[in-house]
């Protein structure tokens, strides 16, 4: 492993390109923190979105106007308002009254800024996998529901074993998307100071004054992440693909 | 419903939204307005007596804001415009006859559609020269220029996506007619594809367009002054903590102003297009 | 070597044509004089549709040869285009373009490829229209035309180029049984007026009819031909024999 370290010290030496996320263990140690938080951010986000896209989807078919209504809310702001600007809304305007002393008498922050942005952008991507799943459920022909209750089912249980399978399916492409989205938009936690991959990049070009070498390999690893991401979707996608099946 | 509902799940559905903007009532304009009121409300019950109130210090800076504002809207344009020219070119590119464009055409687009917006608005303003020599004379280029330039990229990936995908879902049968009429293969793009594919991509490039504006402010973090950064410096120079929530708000109401017409406005177009 | 009349106006030769592994044509013969209408018949998967799609290149053979004119089609230099404007076809499905007027249709080919000038091609068209049967159409778009008028402006935009043969692929097979006779009656003006007709049809009545002669293809090769009366009555084939009295 030394090895490998070593030679980007001496494309350093030789070259001038300037790689100590390589060959320097502070670095090292600094850049792989910020990959691993950036991973924990994107699959809490992840997993967050889809429960909230879940409940909602739900709520909307709700019998309460006021309970449809609040959700429709809810999405409408979400999806034309600025995520950055939501992000700052939540950590700096109600983060601001979020506050305890501690027990050295200093006042903390009670939600710290990983913790916002994890709400924010699960939030953020929730309500646009609340259309999704919506829309995947009411293109399920409603004979097929009608179809499982006559074959005995409950309500739920048709629901259960009948609609939401199909009606995951049918949704899968767009669920895809949004999600490589979500990802992609996971770095604007950057702005409220959470260490993931930019903001410790940031960090190192400051001390090593290697700008386009980060640069660069924040691209290359951004890229690569969300490739192996739209892969894994895609081959998702083809596995839970039903043989013949066209949606009217 | 189903309708809107399969419109919502089509393949050439813009990817970023995946889903189309119900039709917005005012009720939601009028919702978040009155949320607006209550909040500045309260947070001038908790102002000390003395200070301006929090509606007055609003209007107040509200001339600078819209000064911000406009300087989103106009970068969101700009890289709109150059975001369509080039991801048009990038989308017939993705369908040429000749495999090697087909291919550059393809990874570009991949690559760019795989990044995340802020890293290659970072990539742009700082990688990017401050200065440009063109012939004799050395041209300034502003951190504007230089983020515009960094939003366009990710809208040059996905329109070409968007042409790429409407010009696949012409029926071949369009393909052939041309043929046997004896068109080439320009003509027939020209004059018979590409003016059907216009209608399908009308609205999936207006939500590409609501996207790109709410992702303007990112534009404030590299540096750029635009409404975001106003905001936050109106914050620091008035100094009190009850105005950051309403101000926030007021920057959030500021883009919803904007973007609920363009979000009505491509549902209804949707639905139109629908239809036929 | 030029064309003249008495030669054959189609001839082809032992024609093999695969797509992928799957072998459609395997040694077609034929040939068509100059006014001649033939029918195709057969079962479906007898390879007809690749068949016709041959005569005007649309989809290149394998091996074997093909005649246009005198101009051999298997052939890397072919002129594609000119072939076009020689050979006319009318599709099943259409394919009227529809963000254009029905006169858009018929006029936009002999003005951006023949390059003729717009008012005597304008003439031609509402001719052509009046011809099958359309006038006071022009100004409609295909989406509000019903099928057989659809179909009937297609076969206007075909004659439009004045070709020298026009291919026709299963014209009436999307049709209601109601406009078939509408389009049929408009094949049968166009043979009567000595058009080279290639028809591809299930319509035995409408074959037995308007045809010359009959050819009869199962699974890639000309099983059997010649005149409707000799044909219907004393065809030799057990396949062919087959074939009619399922359809008969």
């Amino acid at each position: 492993m030394d090895a490998v370290w070593e030679w980007f010290r001496v494309l350093h030496a030789t070259t001038g390109i300037k790689l100590t996320i390589f060959y320097d263990a502070f670095d090292r140690a600094r850049f792989f923190n910020g990959f691993l938080t950036s991973l924990r951010l994107m699959a809490l986000c992840l997993l967050c979105s889809v429960i909230i896209g879940v409940i909602g989807a739900w709520l909307q078919g709700a019998r309460s106007r006021l309970v449809r209504a609040t959700t429709q809310a809810y999405i409408q702001f979400v999806r034309n308002t600025p995520p950055l600007v939501q992000l700052y809304f939540f950590y700096f305007a109600l983060g601001a009254y979020l506050r305890h002393t501690n027990a050295a008498g200093l006042e903390v922050p009670i939600v710290t800024n990983f913790v916002w942005a994890v709400i924010c952008l699960s939030l953020y991507a929730g309500a646009f996998n609340v259309e999704i799943f919506r829309a995947g459920i009411e293109a399920v022909p409603r004979e097929t529901l009608e179809a499982a209750e006559a074959l005995g089912y409950s309500r739920l249980k048709a629901y259960l074993h009948v609609v939401l399978p199909l009606a995951l399916r049918i949704s899968l492409p767009a669920l895809n998307n949004n999600l490589v989205n979500l990802v992609k938009t996971t770095t604007i936690a950057y702005a409220i100071a959470v260490p993931e991959m930019l903001y410790v990049a940031n960090q190192i070009w400051s001390d090593e004054l290697n700008v386009a070498e980060m640069m660069n390999v924040l691209l290359v690893v951004y890229v690569s992440l969300v490739g192996i991401l739209v892969y894994a979707m895609g081959r998702w996608e083809r596995s839970m693909r039903i043989p013949g099946y066209t949606p009217t | 419903m189903a309708r809107e509902a399969r419109a919502a799940l089509s393949p050439l559905r813009m990817p970023l939204t995946g889903v189309q903007a119900l039709p917005l009532a005012p009720r939601h304009g009028v919702m978040l307005a009155v949320f607006l009121a209550i909040s500045a409300g309260v947070a001038q019950a908790q102002a000390a007596p003395a200070a301006p109130s929090i509606i007055l210090t609003m209007l107040k800076w509200t001339p600078l804001l819209a000064q911000g504002f406009a300087l989103n809207i106009a970068m969101s344009f700009l890289a709109m415009a150059i975001g369509t020219v080039f991801g048009f070119a990038l989308g017939l590119g993705q369908i040429s006859l000749l495999a090697p464009l087909r291919a550059g055409a393809r990874l570009i687009t991949q690559f760019f559609r795989n990044s995340p917006w802020l890293v290659l608005l970072f990539y742009c303003m700082l990688l990017l020269p401050f200065e440009v020599r063109i012939g004799n004379s050395i041209v300034a280029l502003p951190g504007w220029a230089k983020a515009t330039f960094g939003l366009a990229l990710p809208v040059m990936a996905n329109v070409a996506e968007l042409v790429r995908g409407a010009v696949q879902s012409i029926p071949s049968g369009q393909w052939e007619a041309a043929e046997s009429l004896a068109f080439t293969r320009l003509a027939t793009l020209r004059m018979i594809i590409l003016p059907q594919c216009i209608k399908r991509m009308t609205p999936p490039w207006m939500n590409l367009y609501a996207i790109l504006t709410v992702a303007t402010p990112l534009t404030s973090i590299v540096g750029v002054s635009e409404a975001m950064t106003l905001t936050g410096d109106i914050l620091s120079s008035e100094g009190r903590t009850e105005l950051l929530v309403p101000m926030y708000l007021y920057l959030l109401m500021l883009f919803f102003v904007y973007c609920y017409p363009i979000a009505r406005a491509t549902a209804a177009l949707e639905r139109r297009f629908a239809v036929r | 070597m030029t064309w003249t009349p008495d030669q054959p106006l189609i001839r082809m030769r032992d024609v093999h044509k695969s797509f992928g592994a799957v072998p459609v044509l395997n040694g077609i013969s034929l040939e068509v004089m100059k006014g001649e209408v033939i029918c195709i018949i057969g079962p479906s998967g007898a390879g007809k549709s690749t068949l016709i799609r041959c005569i005007n290149a649309l989809v290149p053979i394998d091996s074997g040869s093909i005649l246009v004119e005198g101009r051999e089609l298997h052939d890397p230099r072919l002129d594609k285009l000119a072939l076009r404007r020689k050979v006319g076809m009318v599709f099943q499905q259409y394919n009227l373009f529809p963000h254009r007027t029905a006169l858009d249709n018929i006029m936009m080919a002999p003005i951006h490829v023949l390059r003729r000038d717009r008012a005597s091609v304008e003439t031609q068209a509402r001719a052509l229209l009046r011809k099958v049967g359309l006038e006071g159409k022009e100004k409609f778009y295909p989406g509000e035309l019903s099928g057989g008028q659809q179909q009937r402006v297609a076969i206007a935009r075909s004659l439009a180029m004045q070709p020298d043969v026009m291919l026709f692929d299963e014209v009436t097979a999307a049709l209601d049984p109601e406009t078939v006779k509408e389009v049929l009656a408009t094949i049968r003006a166009l043979a009567r007026d000595g058009m080279t007709c290639v028809i591809v049809t299930h319509e035995m009545g409408f074959a037995r009819e308007v045809a010359d002669r009959i050819y009869f293809t199962d699974r890639g090769v000309i099983v059997e031909h010649g005149p409707p009366a000799q044909f219907f009555a004393h065809c030799r084939d057990p396949r062919t024999r087959q074939f009619l009295s399922q359809i008969l």
